[in-house]
């Protein structure tokens, strides 16, 4: 039947070793499309940046945008607003971490790492609870309240007081000029 | 296995008393002319340079009339086509006006009527010269010039058809052969009347590589540029099909070695 | 000749423990691995494991193309387009499923004339033969709702000419013909309710046709395969397990039909389509033919060559309906045409009459032939096709089996392998 080597083994278990490979690979290679047509497709990656004109928002105002399917306030801070939060002592924060996408993980959460520009406040306006979206302008540090539990955050989106975790967090953007942000 | 010969006997008899052989006459679309394109073929791509001067034999040209909107900005950027760079594709985006959402107030129009509109962004489609089928029709004498997207599928031949019609127009119609009013004389086209009055001159476009803008070169450029705009994928299909069939070539190589040496015993 | 004692042997704790609760390895050992298959199987009986392949091949392509496709008319046909432009693979996985149902057509009709040749629809195989059938119709209602998701000018036109067959069943009982086409259109025409039910069915279908080919290889294991003398297996002599003589066998001829198969997608991905469905669905534009896909064409041949349309109908479904009972109309004695010489060349006569009607009904209703000046409609050749589709099953059958006098037959499959016979 199966014609022995002088080692033990027969050239036809390597041939049907080989087969088996060969269709392995072959199997794996198919595979590849059935799983990444399930990533963002290229419709979906064009949208994942998104550009903001900056002029129409007055002081003390804030406009919400989506950015990849989420809601994003774009906020311009009055002097007060802005003093309001440089006084305050990271290590008083219940979340002392900036959360930033632009700045490394264990940037503190000073005012100056919560911003690029300190008149514009750019953050995800998704509650970091359980995913509401906070009410502008509302709550006891004159930043954000969150209807749903009640969490509160001040005037450079830290989370000050409630069931909420983490500050709201700022996604990747920069500016192209003065008045233009890109986002993603 | 014997294969049925009154079959192939009948079918050697039909085909050479010419009962198989193709229509002609009055009104029948000649059949679209032997040009040869770089996409054609097992091995075949899509030059370039022809499709960024097709890409802009369609902008300066045909797009007064007809849309394209199922191809994206962003595909202008992406690999196998046209191979503008990112900023480049942006850029184009932002020449188009696409049509915007209401305004704070509500509003869809300003104050003189006109549509809010805004610089196109990658993710936004070709817009359409017309927003609607009513409006194209009126701008064309009841006529619907069709989308360009995926008209070279849409059509047997598609690029050869696209071509003969675009090199097609000047001849004269032969001998008692009414052409209808607001249409054209077209041979290539079924009917030989088409409702499209010749858009292709020479020199309708100035390419900026210098290549002579012929009649027969802008219909080559844009029609290479439309089998693009309906197959982006082409390139990526061709040169995976070449890496498949070597691959099922070899696992079939290698699975007949594994079948015979199994079978050996019971021979 | 089925399976006798189970050899499987669970070597440990695990499986031990797993077969005494729920016994699915032995069950996959013994149908799959030890199951005794005739050693003589040709070629054409690897189409069965090819088949079961694309079956799994089509649902995986469908289930992942339904993540992205939208079954509504507004946005059908621009879902499709997202698919082939934007889906990473997307382009792939739409020629794949869409170019797969033409090779499953293909390798079921070889499969099917398989049967028809070798007499594998003969007693002891008669159920066998008969969800064959019920699968083969599965099938072509799949394929029918399938290629009316991307709603082009095919898909709705197609779907309006069949629909609009049923109406025809008002000449039996007045009134009940437009119920049934209202009731499937979900409206006064195809439109988008129909388009929605039509996908539902199009994924509901394929699972069903599973379920039914689990019945089919359940009734193929009883008796056990066909082979190509048509003569029973008369002990262990005669056959080898399935693994591995015929799990390689068939794995190298499914990479041959690969090759085929891959030849289209990525090099021919719309040579067996329709370019008319390019075009999005215009209730108000006819096309110039309305046309299905290849593998419909001889059914729709047969029901153009009738010009009433109620008769039409029933000669079409009444070509389906005969294969149920071929079983019964074969009198031969004698399984394989190998050793039938007088049925042998009325047999590829058939085979050359499904292709002329599958020729045909590609060509314009109106098409003529020129023979020798004079014209001849092709309704000529496609109901003489069709008749002779019809008097092959009900009359040369039935009685070239009781006259016709056979080869001898060998005694049995192993003597002929050692002696060279064929």
């Amino acid at each position: 039947m199966a014609s022995a080597t002088s080692d033990g083994t027969t050239r036809r278990d390597f041939l049907y070793i080989a087969s088996g490979a060969v269709g392995a690979v072959g199997v794996g290679l198919a595979a590849w499309p059935f799983i990444d047509q399930m990533n963002p497709s290229a419709a979906v990656l064009a949208m994942s940046s998104t550009e903001v004109d900056l002029t129409p928002v007055q002081e003390g105002q804030q406009i919400t945008i989506m950015w990849r399917s989420k809601p994003v306030f774009v906020r311009k801070r009055t002097a007060k607003e802005i003093e309001e939060s440089k006084s305050v002592n990271v290590s008083d924060l219940p979340d002392g971490v900036a959360r930033n996408a632009n700045l490394p993980d264990a940037a503190p959460a000073t005012d100056a790492n919560r911003v690029i520009k300190p008149e514009w406040l750019v953050l995800i306006g998704i509650c970091t609870h359980l995913g509401c979206i906070p009410l502008f302008n509302q709550g006891d540090f004159g930043g954000y309240l969150c209807p749903c539990h009640g969490s509160q955050y001040d005037t450079a989106g830290r989370i000050r007081r409630g069931p909420a975790p983490e500050n709201l967090f700022i996604p990747p953007y920069a500016f192209m000029n003065d008045t233009r942000i890109k986002i993603g | 296995m014997r294969i049925s010969l009154p079959l192939g006997l009948a079918l050697a008899a039909l085909v050479s008393t010419g009962v198989l052989a193709a229509e002609t006459g009055p009104g029948i679309a000649l059949p679209p002319k032997d040009v040869s394109f770089s996409f054609e073929g097992p091995f075949g791509h899509y030059d370039r340079a022809a499709l960024q001067r097709g890409f802009q034999v369609y902008k300066e040209v045909c797009s007064a009339c007809h849309s394209l909107n199922r191809v994206a900005f962003h595909a202008l950027a992406d690999e196998g086509g046209p191979g503008f760079t990112e900023a480049q594709a942006k850029a184009i985006a932002a020449g188009y006006k696409i049509a915007a959402g209401p305004n704070d107030k509500g509003e869809t129009a300003d104050a003189n009527g006109n549509p809010l509109t805004r610089p196109g962004i990658l993710a936004d489609h070709f817009p359409a010269p017309f927003p609607n089928e009513e409006a194209a029709r009126t701008a064309n004498n009841g006529a619907l010039p069709p989308d360009l997207s995926i008209i070279e599928k849409a059509r047997n031949d598609g690029a050869h058809y696209v071509y003969s019609i675009l090199t097609g127009f000047g001849e004269k119609p032969p001998a008692g052969f009414k052409v209808m009013e607001n249409k054209y004389y077209n041979p290539y086209f079924p009917g030989w009347n088409i409702s499209m009055p010749p858009p292709l001159n020479a020199n309708s476009v100035t390419y900026s590589d210098g290549t002579k803008a012929t009649v027969e070169q802008e219909a080559h450029d844009v029609v290479t540029f439309l089998a693009w705009a309906g197959e982006p994928k082409m390139e990526e299909r061709k040169r995976m099909g070449f890496g498949v069939m070597l691959f099922l070539i070899a696992f079939a190589g290698v699975l007949f070695l594994s079948y015979r040496k199994m079978w050996a015993d019971q021979h | 000749m089925s399976a006798g004692e189970s050899t499987y042997v669970p070597k440990t704790g695990f499986t031990r423990w797993l077969d005494s609760r729920l016994p699915i390895v032995r069950f996959a050992h013994d149908t799959m691995l030890t199951y005794p298959t005739p050693k003589n199987l040709n070629i054409w009986w690897t189409f069965g494991g090819i088949l079961a392949i694309m079956l799994v091949f089509q649902i995986l392509t469908g289930v992942v193309l339904a993540m992205h496709y939208v079954a509504n008319a507004n946005m059908a046909f621009d879902s499709v387009e997202n698919i082939m432009r934007d889906v990473n693979y997307g382009w792939l996985l739409r020629y794949a499923h869409a170019n797969g149902a033409s090779m499953f057509f293909l390798a079921v009709y070889v499969h099917m004339f398989r049967g028809l040749y070798y007499g594998s629809y003969k007693a002891p195989r008669e159920v066998l033969w008969i969800l064959g059938v019920v699968i083969y119709l599965l099938m072509m209602a799949t394929a029918f709702f399938g290629y009316v998701l991307p709603w082009g000018q095919m898909s709705f036109w197609g779907a309006t000419v069949i629909t609009n067959l049923f109406s025809s069943i008002d000449q039996i009982v007045p009134h009940l013909g437009t119920a049934i086409s209202t009731w499937l259109w979900g409206g006064f025409a195809v439109g988008d309710p129909t388009l929605n039910r039509f996908f539902s069915l199009h994924y509901l279908l394929p699972f069903v046709i599973f379920a039914v080919v689990g019945l089919h290889i359940w009734a193929l294991h009883v008796p056990g395969n066909n082979n190509p003398l048509g003569i029973d297996v008369k002990g262990p002599q005669d056959t080898v397990p399935f693994h591995p003589y015929y799990t390689i066998k068939d794995g190298f001829y499914l990479v041959l039909f690969f090759i085929l198969f891959a030849a289209l997608v990525f090099y021919a991905p719309n040579f067996v389509g329709d370019v008319e469905n390019y075009q999005p669905a215009n209730p108000l534009v006819t096309p110039a033919e309305i046309v299905p896909e290849w593998y419909l064409l001889p059914f729709y041949a047969m029901l153009r060559s009738i010009p009433q349309k109620l008769m039409g109908v029933l000669v079409m479904f009444g070509a389906i309906a005969t294969l149920f009972v071929v079983p019964w109309l074969d009198t031969s004695k004698v399984r394989s045409m190998r050793f039938r010489p007088m049925m042998r060349p009325f047999f590829w006569i058939l085979v050359g009459a499904c292709i002329l009607l599958g020729y045909l009904g590609a060509k314009r209703p109106d098409a003529v032939w020129n023979l020798g000046g004079i014209e001849v409609s092709l309704v000529w050749p496609a109901r003489l096709a069709a008749l002779y589709y019809y008097a092959y099953f009900w009359l040369i059958l039935p009685i070239v089996g009781l006259i016709e006098t056979p080869k001898p037959l060998p005694d049995s499959i192993a003597k002929p392998v050692l002696a060279a016979a064929e």
